[in-house]
Parts: structure tokens; C-alpha cells; sequence
């Protein structure tokens, strides 16, 4: 002890492990949001996995959250799945966002069907994104969705109450929206990073 | 030429242990009159407790208490020839069922295809043991020196003349299909085989037996040509499966229709054709059939996927009545078009492509359950969707909102402000949908946008109608 050893030669003798930051990898799937994709650690969508959007109520715009990535998707011809919407879609106000209809694709299906419903799009592998409306989704249920967005490679979205935040969840990355004082988004979990405390605006409407 | 002779030697017990789910249990086949019951077939477990073809079924039932019966069925036995002959005709174009129990094959031109023949036989016994037949393989340059020679050999494939009367001549002479009489009467000639035979000079032979002595001769050496009935396959399938007992639920009509599924798939493979309809009829004692539509989207006829599908069907379905039989009747039966598949998938894990996925919800959700999204030139927000078709509504300019609520719902005692609007919109004189209404965008105290309207000249409430999401 007590012998001053400078810590280059500690490091060139490697016997100091130095820890060296991973190099993130870049997601494909950008949000189409320019400070969302800021915020996020890879710089999009999670791939293959689940994303979580808690929502207090509806009109919100957690669709023009989704939009842009749609639209890029259908765009290529890819397959995008909604199970049991909770309303119509307004075929107009989706076009005008740029999402190609055809390839859209609406399953009925309540509770417990519909889970089963989403689960078999996103593992089958031939679709693009999943939305789903999960009613009380509980920890297996999502991750079930999770498991099968892995297996099939997909994007999944699953649209929440804000109530669920509380709750632990497997999602690769959770978001929530808010309107008041401003529209703002929050991310409150993401994988392979820290989430950013402060709040994204959101200025899709305005 | 050269013809396959595949000889069925139990089709009838083989066409009744297929549909048991447990073929190794003693089973006999009993015909006769009702007076005098007599056991017609048995199978090899029946075979080794002591039982013969010929006795009496009360003789058996001394012998043996306990062994399954099943009623001997000549149509039964037609029914299932023709189902094979479905089956060979994937293989060969000209398929003969001239001789009973024997499916009798032209395999030359085919041999291009699926040969050569050490090849195509064995995959002719896989299909054959996987459809649950046993059988006999012969091939001969003439049909009937096949049919002969099946009698004898199994898996024998004689390739020219030369050695087809090699093999012949030393059949015995009882067992190359003359009459009774006539084998006796060239036996006690001292004529034992047929190559003695064959030795003789023909205007012996012709005079001392009936002229078809000699057009067999002729026929099994190849020089008098057969002309064979060439079979075509129907256009329909039906094929019934009789349950031996009162089924009630779901789950035990799953085997039985796994057998159906998969005799349908082997007759499309035959036909080269794909089912894009078919209903299972479930035939109860008393009362009418309970009848189970299955309909796809495109034509398929993959085994395991109509199996899955028909199962989807079938689970939704409450039994009312004990179902004594299983039919499954497909009349339509276009083209398969096999799926264009790229040769560097995108995805790599397509697993399951999207018709099929489609295929499997609308099994399990219903027919309505899977639809598209289109526009409609309209300016009514409920007549401006449809759910199937092509879009051809050019997007307004005017904001539309992401969703829109399957009825209108009145805001009342919500305190909202109004962003923007009025927007009129009214029409639908025409067809008796008239609508006048007022939309304004709204946004609630929760920082919710919404889109509500009010009937012209009303003074109620707005309705809300959608929300921008």
C-alpha cells in the first residue's frame, strides 16, 4: 500500500476494468415526432415489441401520436391490424393523414377474444403494427402481447387508462398523454435508458 | 406402358379401422341374414383371440366375449375404392378400377414426374399407410399380368417382357386367375406350372378349352392388348363417417373430423383443386341434421389448416341432439392457385401468411369479424364508411375527426368550449337519410377535442359525434 501508481499504467496493464457505454442500437421505426424521437434511447419505436399509451380520456390525439408511423408503414404496403377499435374509424380524417386504407384491417372482438385476436396478428408475422384496446389487461395478458410482438416481429400498440400507470407493466416503453396545462406527452418507462422526467410537448394539433 | 398394380387386400375392414380411434382392439365384420349371422372379415387382434372368417357370430361369441362388430357393407367397399382411386389419380392419368379391390395404375408417363419407381412406390405406401389402407405393390408391363402377379409378390417390379414371362412361368398354375375347372383340369395334365403351359402349342390349347383360356394366356404374356375403363374423379366430395356410438360433445368429433379434413385434403390433391365452401353435417337419431357451414376467403387445401378451421367452426357449436353420424359434403371446388412467394421474404419470420391468419379469426370470431376501412363520397360522418369495397371519396379539406362514435351522444351539463366552426353540412334528401346539422369543434374541460353538431332550428343540446384523437 501506499505506492502512487498512475492509473494509465493500471489501465494499460488492463487490470482496472473500465465500464464502456453500449452502443444503442437505432431503431428503424421512427415516431414521425421529431422531440419524441429526442427523448426516446433509440430514437423510435421499440421494434418488435410492446408500446403502452395511457390515455386519462379519448381525444387526446393518441391516433396523430400514431399516424405518421402508420402512414409510413401502409405506405410500403405493409399490414396494419386495429383489434375492437372503440369507434369507427373516419375513413376521411385517416386518408388525410396519409395512412393507405387498404391496407387496414378492423377485427371485431370483445374481451377476451380480442386479446386472443391481437396476439395471433402479432405473431403470425404478417403484419406490420398492431393497435389493440386491451379491457382490463392484467401483468400475463401484456405479457403475452410482448412475448408474440417478439415472436412476430412486429410493432405493437396497446392504448390504456392512465390509471394503469401505477401498475408495473412488461411494455418496452410506456407513454402517457396529457392535456392539461398543455398537450404534452410523458415517457414514463423506456428500455435501454433512463426515461426523460420532463414532459415532451406535444403540438400535433396546433 | 407399364401399369402399378396396388391390390387392397382388406378394403372394407381397413374403410371401418380407420374411423376407430383405436384399431388394434378385435373387430369383426359380420354378414348374412338376420337368422344366421356370419363373420365375414376380422382383423389380426380378432384373428389371434380365435376367430375365422366363415363362423357363425354366435359360434364367435361363444369363443370370445369380447370383440367390436360392424356390419359388412358392399357400398361401403365401392365407396372407399373410389376414394383411393380419387387419391392414385394425383399420381397417374389413367387410373383403373375394372379389377375389384385393386387400383390398377398407368406409371410410365408418370415416372418423369414422381420417379423413379423405387421413389414413387415408396411414396405411394407412405400416403397409402398414412390414409390407413394396407396394400399390396406390383408393377408389370400389362395390366393384367399385374393384377396375377399381385397375388403372389409384393413389391415385385418386373421391367420388360423378357422377364415378365421369366416371373409368369413359374406361377403355379392355380394361382394366374384361369377357372377352377380349367387350373384342375392342367394340373391333372400334369401341367403345374405356367410355363408348361405356355410351352404348348395354341391350336392344342384351343381346342381342348373354352376360347377365354387363351385370351387370358394372351393377355397376361401381353400379346392381346386390355382396353381399361380410364377413371375420372367426381366433382363433388361427400364422405360420411357413421359414429358406433352417441356422441355429445365437441371434443370426440374432433378425430373422426380430423379423418374427414384430411380425406378432403388427399381428394383436392388428386383433383388438383382447392374447397373454398364445405359444410359438416352432424346427423342426429331423431330430428334434422345439425349443419355447420365453413366457408374461406380464397381456396385452400392444406390438411392441417382446414382441419383447424372446420374445429373452429365445429367448437362454437352447442350439440343439441346425441350425433350419430359425420358428414362433410364440398360442392364447390375452383382451381388452387398456389400463393406467389417471394424468394427473399422481407420477414423473416413470416410464419403464417395473412389470408390464413384472416382465415383462423373468422373461424373463431365469426365471418363478419375481419373487414377493411373505405371511404365513401358522402358528406353525412355515418354514411361516409363502409366496411368493405374501394375508397374513392377524395379527403375533404375541412379537419375530420381520427374517430367517430357509433351514435351521437348528447353533451349535456359538460361545460365546452368551441374551437372552430360552424360547418354545415346537409344532404341526404334523396334517400330519405335527410340531415341538417351544424358541426362545431369542441374541446371539453379536460382538453378533450371533440366534433358535435346541432340540427338546424334546434336549441338542444350538441351531439357529440367523434373525437379528434
Amino acid at each position: 500500500m501506499g505506492a502512487v501508481v498512475a492509473l494509465d499504467s493500471l489501465l494499460d496493464q488492463r487490470r482496472v476494468w473500465k465500464g464502456q457505454p453500449q452502443a444503442q442500437p437505432v431503431s428503424t421505426q421512427r415516431t414521425g415526432h421529431a422531440a419524441l424521437d429526442a427523448a426516446l434511447p433509440i430514437g423510435g419505436w421499440p421494434e418488435s415489441a410492446l408500446t403502452e399509451i395511457l390515455l386519462q380520456d379519448e381525444g387526446l390525439g393518441e391516433l396523430q401520436l400514431l399516424w405518421p408511423t402508420l402512414a409510413r408503414l401502409t405506405g410500403k404496403g405493409e399490414r396494419i391490424v386495429l383489434v375492437a377499435p372503440p369507434h369507427v374509424p373516419y375513413p376521411q380524417a385517416w386518408q388525410a393523414a396519409g395512412v393507405d386504407l387498404r391496407w387496414l384491417a378492423l377485427i371485431e372482438a370483445s374481451g377476451k377474444d380480442a386479446l386472443w385476436a391481437a396476439e395471433q396478428c402479432l405473431r403470425s408475422g404478417s403484419c406490420a403494427a398492431v393497435l389493440c384496446w386491451p379491457q382490463q389487461a392484467d401483468d400475463r395478458a401484456l405479457r403475452r402481447l410482448q412475448v408474440a410482438a417478439e415472436t412476430g416481429q412486429t410493432l405493437a400498440f396497446a392504448y390504456r387508462p392512465l390509471e394503469e400507470a401505477v401498475n408495473p407493466s412488461p411494455a418496452a416503453l410506456r407513454i402517457s398523454l396529457e392535456a392539461r396545462p398543455v398537450p404534452q406527452l410523458r415517457v414514463l418507462k423506456c428500455r435501454g435508458g433512463l426515461a426523460q422526467p420532463a414532459p415532451i410537448p406535444f403540438a400535433a394539433w396546433h | 406402358m407399364r401399369w402399378a398394380c396396388v391390390l387392397l387386400p382388406q378394403l372394407a375392414l381397413d374403410g371401418v379401422l380407420r374411423r376407430r380411434p383405436d384399431p388394434d382392439t378385435p373387430l369383426a365384420l359380420i354378414t348374412g341374414t338376420p337368422q344366421r349371422r356370419i363373420l365375414q372379415t376380422v382383423n389380426s387382434a380378432a384373428r389371434a383371440l380365435g376367430l375365422r372368417p366363415g363362423q357363425s357370430l354366435t359360434a364367435a361369441k361363444a369363443l370370445v366375449r369380447d370383440f367390436a362388430t360392424a356390419e359388412y357393407d358392399p357400398a361401403e367397399i365401392v365407396r372407399w375404392h373410389r376414394f383411393l382411386a380419387a387419391w392414385a389419380y394425383r399420381f397417374s392419368s389413367h387410373v383403373s378400377l375394372d379389377y375389384p379391390r385393386v387400383l390398377m395404375m398407368e406409371i410410365e408417363s408418370s415416372l418423369g414426374l414422381f420417379g423413379p419407381w423405387p421413389r414413387f412406390e415408396a411414396r405411394l405406401r407412405e400416403e397409402l399407410t398414412a390414409l390407413g389402407f394396407r396394400h399390396r405393390i406390383v408393377t408389370a408391363p400389362n395390366p393384367a399380368a399385374a393384377r396375377v402377379l399381385a397375388n403372389a409378390y409384393d413389391g415385385l417390379c418386373v421391367a420388360d417382357e423378357e422377364a415378365l414371362i421369366q416371373v409368369l412361368g413359374q406361377l403355379p398354375i392355380d394361382r394366374v386367375g384361369l377357372d377352377r375347372e380349367v387350373a384342375t383340369a392342367l394340373s391333372r395334365m400334369g401341367l403345374r406350372r405356367l410355363h408348361q403351359v405356355l410351352a404348348l402349342p395354341r391350336d392344342t390349347l384351343a381346342r381342348r378349352f373354352p376360347a377365354e383360356v387363351l385370351h387370358h394366356l394372351d393377355g397376361l404374356t401381353g400379346r392381346r392388348a386390355l382396353a381399361l375403363d380410364c377413371y375420372s374423379p367426381p366433382d363433388r366430395f361427400d364422405v360420411r363417417l357413421e359414429l358406433n356410438f352417441d356422441v355429445e360433445s365437441t371434443q370426440a368429433l374432433l378425430f373422426p373430423l380430423r379423418r374427414l379434413t384430411a380425406d378432403l385434403a388427399a381428394f383436392l390433391a388428386g383433383r388438383d383443386s382447392g374447397v373454398q365452401r364445405f359444410s359438416l353435417l352432424l346427423e342426429h337419431a331423431q330430428g334434422d341434421d345439425s349443419r355447420v357451414p365453413v366457408g374461406l376467403l380464397s381456396a385452400e387445401r392444406e390438411a392441417a389448416m382446414l382441419f383447424e378451421l372446420a374445429r373452429g367452426r365445429l367448437e362454437q357449436l352447442q350439440v343439441a341432439a346425441p350425433v350419430r353420424a359425420l358428414r362433410l359434403v364440398a360442392r364447390d371446388l375452383p382451381a388452387f392457385v398456389p400463393q406467389h412467394r417471394e424468394l427473399f421474404e422481407e420477414r423473416p419470420q413470416q410464419t403464417l401468411p395473412w389470408e390464413q391468419l384472416r382465415e383462423r379469426l373468422r373461424a373463431r370470431l365469426g365471418d363478419e369479424a375481419v373487414h377493411g376501412l373505405c371511404a365513401k363520397a358522402d358528406h353525412r360522418p355515418e354514411h361516409a364508411w363502409l366496411s368493405e369495397g374501394q375508397s374513392k371519396a377524395p379527403p375533404t379539406s375541412s379537419p375530420r375527426p381520427g374517430w367517430l362514435l357509433r351514435a351521437p351522444q348528447p353533451l349535456c351539463n359538460t361545460r365546452v368550449k368551441i374551437l372552430a366552426g360552424p360547418e354545415r353540412i346537409e344532404s341526404g334528401w334523396w334517400d330519405g337519410g335527410d340531415v341538417r346539422r351544424d358541426y362545431y369543434r369542441i374541446e371539453t374541460r379536460f382538453g378533450q377535442q371533440g366534433w358535435a353538431y346541432r340540427e338546424v332550428g334546434d336549441n338542444g343540446p350538441l351531439q357529440l359525434q367523434g373525437w379528434f384523437a
